[in-house]
């Protein structure tokens, strides 16, 4: 069975990395454009693993990474934070909100790829 | 198209003009005095997505900017500098450069850095300004990566089997080898947090990446795991001690456990060990023992597995993806492309609010469209026109259901039309810069207020109409505004003022561009147009005739041709560009107060207004837009010059008299024109014709058919159309016709009528 990755970001250009990379390592891309609409992709969805960005209208991150932790059936699912800050303070912070780990924009899709099978059992 | 990055590339460039309009609108907000730290947010995030995309791109000298240019907005965002009146007028410029780049980027040329430094320094500026903590050294230091979307290994491209991917675990595989003997045993003691399993970690994973390193054994300790009356489900029992035979250095260890790091005990030591005595050496745990999510029975394969088939998770390298778009023509722009089928949860998930939902579709489609439309129209017209002629009563079903067809198809005509329409917003941004530029240049205070950004003409029409209005608004700031001084003493606000506006207006769109300037100064035009030969110096013109002198060629009115509107681009260039798209311009002006230009454009090329007109027995159709009057010719309006050519007496003037069944081949001059009907043909130096017809049938849209593409260029016919009964018609050029007429009727200059 293949692993199957939500990837939340608001740049269509992202999206459309995201969705080429995964696809190339095999993984079943599912794309959403703000956390608000991540949710509700990720509603009925059981992906292996979550990539999200952090700042985003609507729904930023940060908020999104807790309304997902706050779900039961998604309390342990990896979710790994996309940004282009490497600055501690935001681990600290994507850390408090429950995020498993962060990969640095702009991504080098054999770290993300491996930064995923790190992270999905 | 089949390149899926060449793809992404031309996406992003896209989605930047989107963001860099969302960038403009935020500041003109900001400008306004909005103070909603979402607006903010939003200009922000434009620049900030566009240095991540470039980043990807390997667009350095556009992320060095973007970069720059955020961390300056950053400190607007943080409170730390306040967006005032000068630093909002940087980052307006800084916008403008941030559009230069990304359009420099997009075509590969390059633009000088004399451009881009001034505003970067004032960006850096606003940052040092703030203290020393934001750091533009940063600048020189952050190296996007580029996005390099082979899996091909660098460091192992060397010895790795070209037919085999050279993927981590042979890598691993490789380097035991050959660093037999000398590669040590390292010991990681590894004892998990609950906070590890809480955010999403698993030990089993960590441990797969970790024998990719090496030969990897791990002994699971379960000492601390109490009885099963005593356990509690929110306590980490479990630890490890993990061996790892690898020439792999403490850094490649620790970054497989980069994200456990401070959520676990970690720690690495290095030393001999016998891995026989600890190799999979685990009892297996029992099925109901912790909730952990790593249990002991998968933890036994992790080794072995992990050596020799952690590949196969993942895709070879290739660079086609298995769900790259063959036809991307038609693609969701927002929702996922799933290598499956997308769970219906998933599918049915309603776009977001405030981001609207958009497709994006090949133009060419949308023309495939737009002609099938216009094919749907003729057929519809014919088979109205078959059911008129028809016996049936007009009561019948047939003629009930054909009005209701008739309704539909005009409303699908109109629908079809407005998808190729556009906001002209993203062209009244670009008049924000000119006018920010021009009045920079000349050193005038003018502020630019737009109203109907909304509304939507065809895609082509916005395209072209950007060198006219960007030539009229450079106008209005160099000419139609007083300086600031004059405006003072004159009683007016120092700060000049344009208006552009858009508005539909009876099926067309208008365009108006105003300034409250001084107006027209006739007496300057008209000795101006009296010294330059362009009309007689005792002709009595009225106030409009003398604003319309501007439109002549060449014609200009600034003593000094200044920097800002150059020279030899005049107001003629701008009619004959707006007649081209089938619109016309006029103009007013009163003293004192200013002048406006009004533009009236078609809402789309793919139809036109004609007159269908019969000569020699044929069918044509002139564009109604060419055509200023119609007559019918008396004996006393001809005259006759020499035997082969003839005017027209129309008030003052003389107009040469051009046969279009002559010019067409149709036929050979007449006789007389006595009793026959002309159409006055206005051209853009202010001269006209008169064309000889036969018979005015209708006036009404048409649909155009290209007939270049078939036929190449046909002097003075621009297209074809099918009318209602189903016969093909010729649409004229009059214009080019006349231009390449015949010696027999040649255009001749206006002549003054003697008395």
């Amino acid at each position: 069975m293949s692993m199957s990755v939500l990837a939340v970001d608001d740049s269509r250009t992202m999206r459309d990395m995201l969705r080429l990379t995964l696809a190339d390592a095999g993984i079943e891309p599912h794309l959403a454009e703000d956390g608000q609409h991540g949710l509700e992709v990720l509603d009925g969805l059981e992906p292996d693993a979550i990539i999200t960005d952090i700042n985003m209208p609507r729904m930023d991150g940060f908020e999104f990474i807790d309304a997902v932790r706050a779900k039961s059936e998604y309390n342990q699912i990896p979710i790994l934070v996309l940004t282009t800050e490497s600055g501690d303070q935001l681990k600290m912070r994507a850390r408090k909100s429950g995020a498993t780990g962060w990969i640095v924009k702009p991504f080098d899709p054999k770290k993300l790829v491996s930064a995923l099978h790190r992270v999905v059992g | 198209m089949s390149d899926p990055m060449a793809e992404i590339r031309a996406s992003f460039f896209v989605e930047c003009e989107e963001l860099l309009e969302a960038l403009q609108d935020g500041l003109q907000a900001m400008e306004g005095g909005e103070s909603d730290p979402e607006t903010v947010n939003i200009v922000f995030r434009a620049v900030h997505s566009i240095k991540g995309g470039a980043g990807a791109f390997g667009l350095d000298r556009l992320v060095a900017f973007a970069h720059v240019f955020e961390t300056a907005l950053d400190e607007v965002r943080a409170g730390r500098l306040e967006a005032d009146a000068a630093n909002l007028s940087v980052f307006f410029r800084g916008g403008d450069i941030l559009s230069d780049l990304v359009r420099t980027s997009r075509d590969s040329t390059n633009l000088p850095e004399s451009e881009t430094d001034p505003v970067l320094k004032e960006l850096e500026a606003l940052v040092g300004d703030v203290g020393g903590e934001a750091d533009v050294e940063e600048v020189a230091d952050f190296e996007p990566m580029a996005l390099d979307f082979s899996f091909d290994d660098d460091d192992a491209a060397g010895d790795a089997d070209p037919g085999l991917p050279s993927l981590p675990p042979l890598d691993g595989l490789d380097e035991t080898e050959e660093n037999e003997g000398t590669g040590g045993t390292v010991t990681v003691h590894f004892r998990p947090h609950m906070g590890l399993y809480e955010s999403g970690n698993d030990p089993v994973p960590l441990f797969r990446s970790l024998s990719e390193l090496g030969t990897l054994s791990a002994e699971c300790r379960w000492e601390s795991l109490p009885t099963l009356s005593e356990y509690e489900g929110k306590v980490a029992f479990l630890s490890w001690t993990l061996h790892l035979e690898t020439d792999a250095d403490d850094e490649a260890i620790r970054e497989v456990f980069e994200f456990a790091e401070g959520r676990c005990d970690f720690e690495i030591s290095r030393g001999e060990v016998n891995p026989s005595t600890t190799a999979l050496d685990l009892p297996p745990l029992e099925a109901s023992a912790p909730s952990e999510p790593a249990s002991g029975a998968d933890l036994t394969d992790v080794a072995p597995e992990g050596m020799l088939s952690a590949a196969p998770d993942i895709a070879p390298p290739t660079i086609e993806p298995a769900s790259a778009p063959n036809a991307p023509a038609v693609e969701e722009a927002d929702a996922a492309k799933p290598a499956a089928p997308p769970s219906p949860a998933a599918k049915s998930a309603p776009p977001a609010a405030t981001a609207s939902a958009t497709v994006r579709v090949d133009l060419e489609r949308i023309d495939r469209l737009v002609n099938l439309v216009g094919e749907l129209v003729i057929n519809q017209a014919m088979l109205s026109q078959s059911v008129g002629q028809s016996e049936l009563p007009s009561n019948s079903p047939v003629h009930t259901g054909l009005d209701e067809f008739m309704q539909l198809t005009r409303d699908i005509q109109e629908s079809v039309m407005m998808i190729r329409a556009q906001p002209v917003k993203s062209l009244f941004q670009r008049m924000s810069r000119i006018v920010r530029e021009g009045s920079a240049a000349v050193g005038k205070e003018v502020r630019l207020v737009t109203t109907g950004e909304a509304t939507e003409i065809d895609k082509t029409v916005i395209e072209r109409l950007a060198d006219p209005l960007t030539h009229m608004v450079r106008n209005a700031v160099d000419h139609g505004l007083e300086s600031n001084d004059d405006r003072e003493a004159a009683g007016k606000p120092r700060e000049g003022r344009i208006n552009l506006s858009a508005a539909h207006r009876s099926g067309r769109v208008v365009i108006d561009v105003s300034d409250d300037g001084g107006g027209i100064n006739r007496e300057k035009v008209l000795a101006k147009a009296i010294e330059k030969g362009l009309v007689p110096a005792d002709q009595d013109l009225s106030d409009g005739e003398i604003d319309n002198l501007l439109f002549m060629p060449g014609f200009s009115t600034a003593d000094e041709i200044s920097n800002l509107s150059g020279r030899g681009v005049g107001m003629d260039v701008v009619r004959n560009a707006i007649t081209a798209l089938g619109g016309r311009i006029s103009i007013q002006s009163a003293p004192g107060a200013g002048t406006t230009f009004s533009i009236s454009l078609p809402l789309t090329l793919a139809v036109l207004d004609g007159m269908v007109v019969q000569s020699a027995g044929e069918t044509l159709v002139v564009p109604l837009s060419a055509i200023a009057e119609t007559l019918t010719l008396t004996e006393n309006d001809i005259r006759a010059l020499g035997p082969q050519t003839t005017v027209v007496q129309v008030r003052d003037n003389f107009v040469p008299l051009i046969d279009l069944a002559t010019e067409l081949g149709y036929s050979d001059p007449r006789e007389s024109y006595v009793g026959a009907i002309v159409l006055l043909i206005a051209f853009e130096d202010g001269s006209r014709s008169a064309l000889a017809i036969d018979a005015i049938e209708d006036q009404r849209q048409v649909v155009i058919k290209g007939l270049e593409e078939s036929y190449g260029h046909i002097p003075g016919v621009a297209a074809a159309t099918i009318l209602g009964d189903g016969q093909i018609a010729l649409i004229l050029d009059p214009a080019d016709l006349i231009l390449n007429a015949s010696g027999r009727s040649r255009r001749l200059p206006n002549l003054q009528a003697a008395g």
